[in-house]
């Protein structure tokens, strides 16, 4: 059986299926980042006093570059199926996978060198709100990286047999990307900086 | 869509200018915050730089610019509940919104109220 | 049921383009029946796994009635096998009421009435109401029915660990909940709830913006149909933040957090030994931001089907749709707005609290537009009384009852005395008991010919119908009288402890009998329903002569649900058509030449 708007677009609505269905999921991603850092509002404005300078600034950038990085990469790798350039997708497409493997080999410096001085987020509301915050995004970003590694390995195959469901397939994991990305481009500043 | 290959040329250029742009904007980001600003203005400054980031990322990379009504409503929606869900807990947490008297609760304040 | 899977020739399958998917349609039992990615058998899993709930869940009310009737009286029966940990002697303990408490709440809403009028109702009508072959994404659609099942199972063996189930009441209020026993295992069931909702709701947007057939435009578009995708848009955008707040909650449980738990909080003479800082009443927000537009998720589809029921029982075409349509999506977008009025006694200020009156009085008003439109709807109607109709009926004046009580708890002033009595109880249970489940139960008997190809028994809906309107009122109209006497809610020996509620207790007993009375009434419609599956009146596929999408198909639907394609050439309700052949001009029937 087949459904309709799968890959070819809905006239009056311009969407495939998966495009919608996506953005929408994003659309709850966004409430639930967003009860979080109301969190962070409500628990910072309650404070007596906020801690500063206690996550290391440098980590905290260099996995910002990281992560765009990351960004520009996933967006290439939809690009060269554009352009049918099935080497450059795979190239793209595994060097996001590599870029997100390294956030988390920072972030797992980060947490162990939290925990190894008793810092964990039993220690304060900060910190606390900054192991969920980040351990959350850290959660998304292995979801990505499942997702990635299924279309580098198994999930190939599509390429062959309906390429345009293919490429919509990494459009839609690029926009999960991209959403990563973009909550991340929230903590550093909130977390790190402020 | 972006089947036609001058299009998509021409969409990797910015792409990568795109990625240039907001590697800039986070070296601004931490510099900013060297800066040591009063917490408001700083507040201030990180938020309006990670917006300008993320509208560069939502309009290029997840084609936003170009996207279509549905897409657009439905993140509508979800940014006017995403800010009152922001702004109206701690709302209420701040007895004196429409009077001149000091706040009791909110602002810096020991913790637990 | 085995005829779901039909090999008839299906509009949007190709039959003999692509041989091998007729070799296809041969799926095995496993397949075809557990985990089926059909939308009507997931619609029915959903339906058939929500009314289970819902039973169970109305057994620990009779169990928790009875110690409110009769408190520390032994539980007859099964008071004896209920153990030291729950009722040495068979006489209850304090921690177990609370769980009873909270689980039927937690049982009643989120795995009884939302699967089923919801993951039921939406499931199986929905793409036939639209034309669709199916949903979206079946596979996801039948992923989150087991999420479902996953996060049903969870909560029931909460039931047999050590401190029991959860009982912080269904909503869970922090520093108790924080510490209680059993609340580790809600708050896990919880996320596969939500899980199963997220997903589902996607399904539901995506089918109705994408799969709509020609010619239906949106504002030909049953009721129904809009009354699930606007309860769709509520799933999607506030479960997530419970599911932070569930987050918060277990890290403060499992890892000693303190994101509820304030500074220098003593417990039992003893400080708690955590960092503190945190606040109690963030939880409040997060659960009643989700809470608040949930209460329109139990009511809006069981409006739709309501709406649906009424047109094809007048003769006539709803009135006032458009503005039914303008309200129904106006509510959804207000229930973000109101949560805090559950929250007026938690000290906020009295800007804020005047703003969450505002909206609260604001939010009342489509709610009665869509109640007046639907009672308009009878002037000059032409009734006919069937079983769905009797039951679609009387969710008007339930719903009313259970409305219009609401009014002086959205009003802080009035609220002050009536926040957390037996007022609010009857308050909710009106809306949600006679209103909503007596709207799905219209939905089982009206759908029931299109999934099965017979119709259910008249006489035994008919007693089914009075026997529980009566009941359903005797319990919860006293429920008002206790509350403005001042009897508080979860109270395990029934407010007997207080001087002031001597003159109401009286009305536990009195509940007790009707309970048992309701309890009762349900078994004309389980007999009625497994005996009509086999043995009902076998009818064609439009036996009530409606004129939604639905009832051209095949009863049952096959795979792909219709046998050539939908096209839709009016509105949803052109009964009585001036001029017309027949009383009713159905949508996928051309204009005669």
């Amino acid at each position: 059986m087949n459904i309709p708007y799968t890959v070819e677009i809905r006239p009056d609505t311009g969407l495939a299926n998966g495009k919608l269905g996506i953005w929408l999921f994003l659309a709850s991603e966004v409430m639930l980042f967003g009860a979080l850092f109301s969190t962070y509002i409500i628990l910072r404005n309650g404070a007596a006093e906020w801690p500063h300078g206690e996550l290391s600034v440098p980590l905290g950038a260099i996995n910002t570059v990281i992560l765009i990085s990351s960004s520009v990469t996933m967006v290439m790798a939809w690009a060269s199926l554009k352009l049918n350039d099935w080497a450059k997708h795979r190239l793209y497409l595994i060097a996001t996978f590599v870029l997100a493997a390294l956030f988390l080999v920072n972030k797992y410096f980060e947490y162990s060198d939290h925990l190894a001085k008793g810092e964990g987020p039993w220690h304060s509301t900060f910190l606390a709100i900054y192991f969920t915050l980040t351990g959350l995004h850290g959660l998304h970003i292995v979801g990505g990286m499942i997702v990635m590694a299924y279309f580098i390995g198994p999930g190939a195959k599509l390429w062959k047999a309906n390429a345009d469901q293919f490429a919509n397939r990494i459009e839609y994991t690029g926009l999960y990307w991209h959403f990563v990305d973009l909550v991340w481009i929230f903590l550093f500043p909130v977390l790190y900086l402020l | 869509m972006h089947s036609d290959h001058g299009d998509v040329h021409a969409s990797v250029r910015k792409y990568f200018m795109i990625g240039a742009a907001l590697l800039i904007f986070t070296g601004i980001t931490v510099a900013a915050n060297l800066m040591h600003l009063a917490i408001p203005l700083a507040i201030t400054v990180a938020l309006a730089i990670a917006i300008t980031k993320a509208s560069m990322v939502a309009a290029v990379f997840m084609h936003l610019s170009d996207e279509k009504k549905w897409i657009y409503g439905a993140l509508l929606l979800t940014v006017i509940f995403f800010f009152v869900l922001m702004s109206v807990p701690s709302f209420t947490n701040m007895d004196v919104i429409g009077t001149h008297e000091p706040a009791i609760g909110g602002g810096e304040h020991p913790a637990g109220h | 049921m085995d005829n779901v899977s039909s090999h008839g020739t299906t509009a949007h399958g190709h039959v003999h383009e692509h041989p091998h998917e007729h070799a296809h349609e041969e799926l095995g039992w496993w397949r075809k029946y557990v985990f089926s990615v059909d939308h009507k058998v997931i619609g029915i899993q959903y339906a058939i796994t929500g009314l289970l709930f819902l039973l169970f869940g109305f057994c620990l009310m009779m169990i928790m009635r009875w110690q409110l009737a009769y408190p520390g009286r032994p539980i007859p029966l099964i008071g004896q096998w209920l153990g030291q940990a729950r009722a040495p002697m068979g006489i209850m303990l304090p921690e177990f009421y609370n769980q009873l408490g909270a689980m039927h709440g937690t049982i009643m809403v989120f795995m009884g009435v939302v699967p089923l009028a919801v993951g039921g109702f939406g499931n199986f009508v929905l793409p036939l109401q639209i034309g669709a072959p199916d949903m979206a994404f079946p596979k996801i659609n039948m992923a989150s029915y087991w999420a479902y099942f996953l996060g049903g199972v969870t909560m029931l063996l909460s039931f047999f660990q050590r401190g029991g189930a959860a009982q912080s009441g269904w909503t869970s209020y922090p520093p108790l909940a924080d510490i209680a026993d059993g609340q580790t295992v809600w708050l896990i069931g919880m996320v596969f709830l939500i899980t199963s909702s997220l997903l589902g709701s996607i399904n539901f947007i995506v089918t109705t913006v994408q799969l709509r057939a020609k010619g239906l435009s949106w504002m030909r578009l049953p009721f129904f149909v809009w009354a699930q995708f606007v309860t769709s848009f509520l799933l999607l955008l506030a479960f997530p933040p419970l599911e932070a707040a569930a987050v918060l909650q277990l890290m403060d449980r499992l890892v000693g957090t303190s994101f509820f738990l304030p500074s220098g909080l003593v417990i039992s003479g003893k400080p708690l030994a955590v960092a503190g800082g945190g606040n109690p009443v963030l939880w409040q927000h997060l659960f009643w931001f989700l809470a608040h537009p949930e209460v329109y998720v139990l009511i809006l589809p069981a409006m739709g089907i309501v709406s649906e029921i009424i047109a094809n029982n007048t003769r006539k075409p709803l009135w006032g749709y458009t503005a039914m349509v303008y309200s129904v999506v106006f509510i959804g977008f207000m229930s973000f707005v109101v949560w805090a009025h559950h929250m007026f006694m938690t000290g906020m200020g009295t800007t804020m609290s005047a703003f969450f009156q505002t909206t609260t009085m604001i939010i009342s008003i489509p709610s009665v537009v869509i109640l007046t439109a639907l009672l308009l709807s009878l002037w000059g109607a032409s009734i006919r009384f069937t079983t769905p109709m009797l039951f679609a009926l009387a969710f008007l004046p339930m719903f009313g009852i259970g409305g219009l009580t609401g009014l002086p708890l959205g009003l802080a002033p009035s609220d002050i005395h009536l926040h957390d009595t037996y007022y609010v109880i009857g308050h909710f249970h009106y809306v949600v008991a006679p209103g909503t489940i007596f709207g799905l139960f219209a939905g089982v008997y009206y759908w029931f010919p299109k999934a099965t190809g017979r119709k259910m028994n008249d006489l035994l809906g008919t007693l089914h119908f009075w026997t529980s309107f009566l009941c359903i009122n005797l319990v919860f109209m006293p429920m008002f009288i206790e509350g403005l006497a001042g009897m508080n809610r979860r109270m395990y020996d029934g407010g007997m402890q207080y001087k002031y509620n001597a003159s109401v207790l009286h009305w536990n007993v009195v509940q007790g009998y009707a309970a048992w009375g309701l309890g009762l009434a349900q078994i004309f419609f389980i007999v009625n329903f497994f005996m009509s599956i086999k043995w009902g009146k076998a009818v064609d596929r439009n036996p009530w002569e409606a004129t939604t999408l639905e009832w051209s198909a095949p009863s049952p639907p096959g795979h792909g649900n219709f046998l050539t394609e939908p096209i839709v050439y009016r509105g949803p309700y052109e009964y009585s058509v001036p001029g017309a052949a027949r009383d009713f001009s159905p949508q996928f029937e051309p204009e005669k030449a």
